[in-house]
């Protein structure tokens, strides 16, 4: 089984990084999110039901639906604002006016459970990459048309979202009780996403990743 | 086709598009609504909503959706389409977007209907969340105001996209297969908002705002078929909108003369009138606490999955659930929603039988008619400006080529005069008194620049109005522009420039000429002394 691999780009602003990764991570996870299964004798299971809430976008303009769950939201919003700051501190790193560039990666897969000593593996089934390249604006009218273009690509970048969502490719096949916690969250109360994490890279404007920066600043360091 | 389905099955997942096809009606319908819609998760399964997600159901909605299905279910050829229209305080209206549940014949035998059909269904309702939040329409619908109101409709058969405008955009929210044929939802949705920009450009106020209010659906799709529903009669309603004078006389203005449009008018105001408090009624109901209506799935689980919200034997109190559209307490009083509904209704009737060409306000029923209509509205709220706007030069002035030869000339005000004389016969703020067919003097001086090709068009198309341009206030002169031009219009003749009058003069002259000379040689010595007191 090969992990489907699908990449979505936007330009924004460094105030409208939050919002947009929110937007569209939300909207992936409303689609990769069930109810609470209760299972039940004989093999049989029912699912808890899957509440939506409207959010309003502030700097941008553009409004999107999202799961209806607090605890999952702040999960999100805690991993997205890890990405903004790592952004935001390499933009102040590298001076004003510097574009900088990061992903943020949405990776959902299954746990095989192996043998001791081994760990389980994970085996990602679906990664979704957003890249996005954040822009310095000059003034308030940039900001303006910003606003309203970020906004037009996000419905662009969600339209391709629900398109690849619709095509029914693989889904992991519902679990039985013991293997549910292979496949789903269950660490939520009112709704249960596909087993997924969050991984960001930041990378400057010439293309290679901090990482990549500081260890070839280590590996001269140590050939001098 | 049918007969690799079993009976349970069929009967599934006949249940299942059944339910589907009125969720998806409730989530189009809420998203146009103008509000935020907020659900609340639940992880205790109640077996009550369908495809595990929360939707709300607006009993009223539920209640047209199932007269629009009128017992059918969405099928090959037999689509269902949620249209979307906007329509404003002055009765003019748009289709912004149509929503079509349609059905082809792709059937996909070895799906298991009561599992996967019912999780790719509930998929797809996620998407169309997602997607109805994402077109135009969505902004449009959510900056609440008192000059629109968004109306939808539901209606079962063809689908028609004809009222959406040149270049409308389509975009597929999903399929999902099934052993009878594949499901597939998606939208058309203007781009062409060309009417709103004129509708903006003739009116200082920006329009604003749209109220969602409910539509009349229309039994099988077929315009032409419609039937009106009771409404109230304007006299019991208040003027809702400001400006009902004014849209009575912009519909007057911006119609063609030929008779259907009047009726359309005359119809759009009535419903422009009537339309307030059926909005305002309408606004309550998704404030109000909305019962779920509760349509408990049948399902008999397989033995290895089971489902949703399963009704076992275990659970007999989910099945002891019945509907309850009926148990919802009405917030909405049903008279309004059909006041608004008639007026629409009684628009689309009156307008597929009458093609007319330009039909402004043509509330998108008639896809033609309403296609022509947008053209026509685009075009004839210019030709009303260019016709008013060039009384004088000031905001809002097209310059035609007729008007720039007048323009030119250096004499005050002089731009008027040819103007006025080209189309005197159809403007009524000009009343000219019968001219004799030779030119004034004045005119003829005037006309000397060859001003006189009369390139306007005739406007026999527009009634005008006694239209006061910008600026024409002269605080100079103690009268107004048109009752300046209606007193100098025909000034006197002057002798000295009469063509007739000065040839015969100078032959007169000069056979008087030896008169004259011995006259003054008479009076020789009073000439003399005048002279002498002059040095």
């Amino acid at each position: 089984m090969n992990c489907r691999s699908e990449v979505l780009e936007v330009s924004v602003e460094g105030r409208q990084v939050d919002e947009a990764m929110l937007a569209l991570v939300h909207t992936i996870l409303l689609h990769r999110s069930t109810g609470k299964f209760h299972y039940k004798k004989e093999g049989t299971y029912s699912i808890g039901t899957v509440g939506t809430q409207d959010i309003d976008c502030d700097f941008i303009d553009f409004s999107f639906v999202r799961v209806s769950s607090d605890e999952l939201d702040r999960v999100i919003r805690k991993a997205v604002g890890e990405f903004k700051d790592l952004c935001c501190a390499l933009q102040d790193a590298m001076g004003n006016g510097t574009d900088g560039m990061g992903q943020i990666s949405l990776e959902f897969y299954q746990k095989k459970k192996s043998r001791w000593p081994f760990s389980d593996e994970c085996i990602p089934w679906e990664v979704w990459s957003i890249k996005v390249n954040v822009v310095n604006l000059a003034n308030e009218q940039e900001r303006q048309i910003c606003r309203e273009k970020v906004g037009e690509k996000l419905g662009e970048k969600v339209i391709n979202i629900v398109e690849v969502i619709n095509r029914h490719e693989y889904l992991p096949k519902m679990p039985t009780q013991s293997e549910v916690d292979n496949v789903f969250d269950t660490s939520l109360k009112d709704v249960q996403p596909y087993l997924y994490k969050i991984t960001f890279q930041i990378t400057d404007t010439l293309g290679t990743s901090v990482s990549t920066t500081m260890r070839r600043l280590i590996k001269d360091t140590l050939a001098l | 086709m049918d007969s690799d389905l079993s009976p349970q099955d069929k009967k599934d997942l006949d249940k299942f598009i059944k339910f589907f096809a009125l969720k998806t009606v409730q989530v189009i319908v809420q998203a146009r609504l103008g509000e935020k819609i907020c659900t609340r998760s639940s992880s205790s399964p109640t077996g009550s909503d369908w495809f595990n997600l929360a939707i709300k159901d607006i009993p009223e909605v539920t209640h047209e959706a199932k007269k629009a299905l009128a017992g059918q279910l969405p099928g090959i050829g037999r689509s269902m389409c949620v249209e979307i229209s906007l329509k404003t305080s002055e009765g003019d209206s748009m289709e912004l977007e149509t929503w079509c549940l349609e059905m082809n014949e792709k059937c996909d035998k070895d799906i298991k209907v009561s599992y996967t059909v019912y999780n790719r269904l509930s998929l797809l309702l996620k998407s169309l969340l997602a997607i109805t939040r994402v077109t135009p329409a969505y902004k449009l619908s959510r900056k609440q105001g008192h000059d629109y109101v968004i109306l939808y409709r539901i209606y079962f058969g063809e689908v028609q996209l004809t009222g959406l405008g040149e270049g409308f955009q389509t975009v597929r929210v999903g399929v999902v297969g099934t052993p009878v044929g594949t499901i597939t939802l998606s939208c058309a949705y203007r781009t062409n908002l060309a009417f709103m920009s004129t509708r903006q450009f003739e009116r200082t106020a920006p329009i604003m705002g749209i109220i969602i209010d409910h539509f009349v659906e229309r039994p099988f799709g077929n315009m032409g078929h419609m039937h009106p529903c009771n409404y109230r009669a304007p006299a019991e309603e208040e003027g809702g909108y400001t400006g009902v004078e004014d849209s009575q006389e912009v519909c007057t203005t911006s119609f063609s003369t030929s008779p259907p449009s009047q009726c359309v008018s005359a119809l759009s105001t009535a419903h422009l009138k009537s339309l307030k408090p059926a909005v305002m009624d309408t606004l309550k109901v998704p404030v109000m606490s909305l019962g779920f209506s509760h349509q408990p799935p049948v399902l008999v689980g397989a033995a290895d999955f089971c489902h949703p919200s399963t009704l076992n034997a275990a659970n007999p109190h989910q099945m002891g659930i019945p509907g309850k559209e009926g148990g919802v307490p009405q917030q909405v009083p049903v008279q309004p929603c059909h006041a608004a509904q008639a007026e629409h209704a009684r628009a689309s009737s009156c307008l597929p039988n009458d093609h007319v060409p330009a039909v402004p306000s043509g509330s998108g029923e008639d896809a033609e008619a309403s296609s022509r209509s947008t053209d026509g509205k685009s075009v004839s709220p210019r030709d009303v400006m260019e016709t008013t706007f060039t009384r004088k030069v000031g905001a809002f002035v097209n310059k035609p080529g007729t008007q720039v030869t007048t323009a030119s000339l250096d004499l005050p005000f002089a731009a008027f005069a040819p103007r006025a004389y080209d189309i005197e016969e159809n403007d009524p703020m000009v009343q000219p008194p019968e001219s004799p067919a030779t030119s004034s003097p004045l005119q003829g001086s005037l006309h000397s620049q060859g001003s006189g090709e009369s390139g306007v068009p005739a406007q026999d198309d527009f009634v005008m109005v006694d239209f006061k341009p910008a600026f024409s206030k002269d605080d100079l002169l103690p009268m107004d522009l048109g009752t300046f031009y209606r007193e100098f219009q025909n000034p006197p003749q002057l002798a000295s420039l009469t063509i007739d009058v000065s040839s015969q003069s100078m032959a007169e002259d000069l056979d008087s000429l030896p008169e004259k000379l011995a006259v003054y040689e008479k009076n020789i010595d009073e000439f003399d002394a005048f002279v002498d007191t002059l040095q």
